[in-house]
């Protein structure tokens, strides 16, 4: 870990400025990834800007009749959430489904969005990769990529985003909200919000630099039956495999992401309408452009199976 | 003293405190964190320095230079000590890999150079700069493909065996198995990483550090450093776990010493735990062939295990076929071992070595053909029972009760509720039992212990034995107890430190009954010596209630230690019982599991252990001892696997993210039942260790286990479910 400069602000203006001035600026709220990839040198800012300050800590309702979730909002707090667990159980069952309590306790609504990826490779600062260092190669292609992404991956990057978090609320069609440096707000769907590799891995979000997550907003409950199912190696506090956020209505349609994958949440809505063809055809559809290893193309059909799963809980 | 006949009645057999479920008299230290651990350790008049090492890029070549300018410039850097700066150092006689000195780079993460500063986030951040230039050389990383240019070990490990002709009574068996299995590189994984303080006193160091065998490290240190071993002192009270991560030297303890002598200061070093994965050993993967061929009866007449396993060059072979040799009966056998060259780090003891990877092939094997035979798998380990070595049957077993650890497990776990493979459903849960043996030899090693009786009528122990979470303290305290007759609460243990005698140390699942025998043979020699001053009988004394009585006198301990106080100190030694008995412990593990027919997640649901292991000394300590190693078994079945990048030659999961062992929800019930029974042939404390029992066996009941639930056989560790779900049902 390398020394920084550390301030705490006092506003989201000063924030967004603060950051401004220096490209290698970070906000650090809960730091349940930051810090750890400061201690191995993968993240280097030179500039802290602690944003715990800030307010930002509360679920609200919405003129619309969803929600608004605030960008510090703790992950224990948001799955324990009142509205959250009544008309987004979705949510709520994928964020106890993901770290341990001690780091849902200090882990934020943004924070989770915003944490990296998982690859080995990319915390082991000796061997290549893409994503740490632009253009230095990918040496997990060709490795060890059991855990690593099947689909939406390129020949830069093949890691996969870790969150369950991000998977339920790309299901639930979640929008990010943001404020620049210049004041600017901006609404940003889930789909868009993290990008896909392709020849520049380092750019995960659709973030411009300084730009400030001030909540995710959820659009009014939309009911069915709310199954997060995470797959995994062990009970608890590991990666998924693959895991899916599905809510399946009483008809038999429903809307589906998946985690554990690809680099981002993976959803295809036109895959949806493959639904009622069950699990087969969905998993299919939404895995069509799959580029799997030798090592991961279980996923294909763990992916196929846990749907199938789903799809006989919901209708039971 | 020398135990060369087997033992009779003595004072251990009064069970007064030996053998009962008392709480380990260090758990308070350790619940309330004042239990200084290596790294802990501090004294407030003293300024440590912090050093953060730095692991090699490549695993296999020579590095050209080592630019360490920018380090030492920043802020709050005392010293950068290199490889290169130390030049070749002697490597000590237990370890296969250099561990620091020189140009050659052995392994990835072979430590490279040290960076010592005031704070340790200032060292940590300064080793980053540290820029290293390799040459790099190819090397061998992969075990599957160097099969072939595998070769017989030094004859030293005695790599094969043969009785019988196997060769003609397999090809003529009614019922033969042939099969490969595979297990994969593990890691010890313990909580506490390895971590040394160094501290200089003119040509003496003093080192604390978390060491599981003291004489050895010291040993080995004193090499490597090019002392003479009376300057080196090493201290170790307390370890976080080591499973024979710890048994030899490390790094970590060189790298301090070094950096002390370069600044002047005490220096502290802890391993990052992303380093020791590769910087220090593992138990190495094993690719294992079985064949049994056995008559229609299930009578086993041939039996074959072969084994092939990689390290350094100059290491050993993990020896996995070890127990086949003696676990089953049959007449015609063979056993052989390979050991290919391989350049990832150095493979060696690993909790149970051999017997692990060994009986987590063999469990499944045996599986197989009783199903074959269309028998019970308990029938069939029943009925193939041996009393005697079968490759020297004029050897007898000095107890052997595998059968009785069978037979009430069965009993405990509703046994035959067992259905078929693959028949039993709970909903989306396939569920099957599995059973597998245990078996694990009894080892004995020297050990010596010095106890002290003071004018306050309290014992004090020295030896440098460990306790590595064991509950060494206690048994050994309530060794002493026994011995002297007085309570545990009179009794203080000093453990650790190489001013004591040398000890067996923590290892092997010999340290239990090697160290109290050591402690017994000691208090033997105070017990002469309280005798003698006060002119008794030493025959017919009676050490009781705090008194020591002969005849109808009676004289209080406290008294007779005066002022100046007694000291018995002795060596256990060991005859050749070991040699003309074949002494081992046994059990039988059992375990029920869930596998989603889904995913293919399984799930543990019960487990139990009876293990025949000669007197418990201590109940509760044994247990977790036991709970413990069933865990590892658990991981070792269902998650553990350091994967290797078979192009650049390293463990890449070389974190606790990647590296997964169980967590709690992983581990239901558990239960130990141990069998109420003396081996006269161990040892005085007629007790023998259980704490690598607990692991023999339980990763093949785990995927017996799977495979009654699913009907899907995995003959690859670890069983995760991607092994399964391309044979699981069609659930769309």
């Amino acid at each position: 870990m390398r020394a920084f400069f550390y301030e705490k602000a006092a506003t989201v203006e000063a924030a967004a400025k603060a950051a401004a001035r220096n490209p290698e600026a970070k906000f650090i709220a809960g730091g349940t990834n930051l810090l750890d990839l400061m201690k191995l040198e993968i993240e280097r800012p030179s500039h802290l800007i602690d944003v715990n300050g800030l307010g930002f800590d509360t679920v609200e309702k919405t003129a619309e009749g969803g929600i608004r979730i605030g960008a510090l909002v703790r992950n224990t707090d948001l799955a324990a959430d009142e509205m959250v667990r009544r008309d987004y159980g979705l949510l709520s069952r994928a964020l106890v489904a993901g770290a341990s309590g001690q780091l849902r306790n200090k882990a934020t609504t943004a924070g989770n969005l915003l944490q990296r990826t998982r690859c080995p490779y990319f915390y082991d600062t000796n061997q290549r990769c893409n994503k740490r260092q632009p253009g230095s190669g990918c040496s997990a292609i060709g490795g060890f990529t059991r855990q690593l992404g099947v689909v939406g991956v390129s020949d830069a990057c093949i890691a996969t985003h870790p969150s369950d978090m991000a998977v339920a609320l790309r299901t639930l069609d979640a929008v990010v909200e943001t404020v620049k440096p210049d004041g600017e707000k901006r609404a940003i769907p889930i789909a868009d919000f993290h990008r896909l590799p392709g020849d520049t891995p380092h750019i995960e979000t659709a973030l411009e630099h300084g730009e400030f997550i001030t909540s995710v907003v959820l659009p009014a409950p939309v009911g069915g039956k709310q199954i997060y199912r995470k797959v995994r190696d062990r009970a608890s506090y590991a990666f998924a495999l693959v895991s899916v956020a599905a809510v399946i209505r009483p008809d038999g349609s429903g809307q589906i992401a998946v985690g554990g994958v690809a680099p981002k949440p993976w959803r295809v809505e036109a895959a949806e309408a493959e639904l009622s063809k069950g699990a087969r055809a969905m998993a299919l559809a939404l895995l069509a452009d799959a580029r799997p290893t030798e090592q991961n193309k279980f996923k294909i059909s763990l992916t196929e199976r846990t749907l199938g799963a789903i799809l006989s809980e919901a209708r039971g | 003293m020398q135990f060369d006949t087997p033992a009779t009645t003595n004072p251990i057999d009064q069970l007064k405190v030996v053998g009962k479920p008392i709480h380990r008299i260090d758990g308070e230290l350790k619940t309330t964190g004042r239990a200084m651990y290596a790294y802990e350790w501090r004294d407030p008049n003293t300024r440590y320095a912090y050093g953060y090492p730095v692991g090699s890029a490549i695993a296999k070549g020579q590095i050209t230079a080592i630019d360490s300018a920018a380090a030492k410039k920043a802020p709050g850097v005392l010293a950068v000590v290199t490889t290169l700066d130390v030049g070749n150092l002697q490597k000590g006689k237990l370890n296969t890999a250099k561990l620091f000195g020189g140009s050659e780079i052995q392994h990835y993460h072979q430590a490279v150079a040290v960076v010592v500063a005031e704070t340790f986030e200032q060292a940590r951040a300064a080793a980053a700069m540290i820029k290293v230039d390799y040459a790099p050389q190819k090397g061998a990383f992969d075990l599957r493909a160097e099969l072939a240019t595998a070769q017989s070990p030094d004859p030293s490990t005695e790599p094969d065996s043969s009785s019988g002709d196997f060769q003609a009574a397999f090809s003529t068996a009614e019922v033969t198995l042939d099969a490969e299995y595979t297990t994969p590189d593990q890691s010890h994984a313990m909580m506490e990483p390895h971590a040394s303080i160094a501290a200089w006193n003119g040509e003496e160091v003093t080192i604390w550090t978390s060491s599981q065998m003291i004489d050895w490290w010291r040993t080995d240190l004193a090499t490597t450093l090019g002392v003479d071993k009376e300057k080196v002192h090493l201290m170790s009270p307390f370890i976080g776990g080591g499973f024979g991560g710890k048994l030899f030297l490390r790094a970590d303890a060189v790298l301090a010493a070094f950096a002390a002598k370069t600044v002047g200061r005490p220096v502290k070093v802890a391993l990052p735990r992303t380093m020791i994965s590769n910087n220090t050993t593992h138990r190495p993967a094993t690719i294992q062939r079985i064949r049994i061929g056995a008559d229609r009866d299930g009578r086993i007449t041939a039996i074959g295990h072969e084994s092939w396993s990689g390290d350094l060059a100059g290491g050993g072979p993990e020896t996995a076929v070890m127990q086949t040799r003696l676990l089953y009966a049959g007449e015609n056998r063979m056993t052989a071992m390979k050991l290919a060259t391989l350049d990832l780090p150095e493979g060696n003891a690993m909790r149970a070595p051999g017997e692990a990877p060994g009986l987590m092939a063999l469990e499944i094997a045996v599986d197989e053909i009783a199903e074959k035979l269309g028998m019970d798998p308990i029938e069939f380990r029943i009925k193939n029972d041996t009393q005697v070595d079968p490759e020297n049957p004029e050897r007898p077993f000095s107890h052997r009760d595998l059968v009785g650890c069978l037979k009430l497990g069965a009993e405990k776990f509703g046994w035959d509720k067992r259905a078929s493979a693959g028949s039993r459903r709970e909903g989306k849960l396939m569920i099957g039992m599995g059973v597998a043996a245990a078996f694990r030899n009894n080892l004995v090693m020297p050990s010596g212990a010095r106890v002290k009786l003071d004018k306050e009528g309290i014992v004090t122990v020295e030896t440098d034995m460990t306790d590595i979470g064991t509950g060494s303290y206690t048994i050994v305290a309530q060794t002493t107890a026994e011995m002297m007759g007085v309570g545990i609460d009179k009794v203080a243990v000093q453990l650790g430190d190489s001013r004591f005698p040398v000890s067996a140390g923590s290892g092997g699942q010999f340290g239990a009954n090697s160290a109290t025998s050591g402690v017994y043979a000691a208090c033997v020699k105070l017990r002469e010596a309280v005798a003698s001053k006060l002119g008794f009988n030493s025959k017919d004394v009676i050490f009781e209630n705090e008194e020591v009585r002969s005849g109808n006198r009676a004289v209080g301990l406290a008294v007779a230690a005066g002022p100046d106080g007694l000291v018995g100190e002795d060596t256990m030694e060991w005859g050749d019982l070991t040699k003309t008995h074949q002494q081992s412990t046994f059990g039988g593990h059992f375990v029920e599991v869930g596998v989603d027919i889904a995913t293919g997640e399984t799930r543990i649901r019960r487990m139990l252990a009876v293990c025949a292991a000669g007197r418990i000394l201590n109940p509760i300590t044994a247990r977790s001892q036991v709970i413990g190693a069933m865990t590892m078994g658990v991981g070792g079945a269902l998650s553990e696997e350091l994967a290797v990048d078979t192009r650049h030659g390293f463990f890449v999961n070389h974190d606790l993210a990647g590296y997964e062992v169980p967590v709690h929800a992983d581990i239901p019930h558990q239960e130990v039942i141990f069998m109420d029974e003396t081996d006269p042939y161990s040892s005085p404390m007629k007790a023998k260790g259980v704490g690598e029992l607990g692991l023999c066996g339980v990763s093949a009941a785990i995927a017996n286990a799977i495979y009654n639930a699913t009907g899907v056989r995995v003959r690859h560790y670890p069983i995760t479910l991607d092994k399964l779900i391309g044979e699981l049902p069609d659930v769309a």
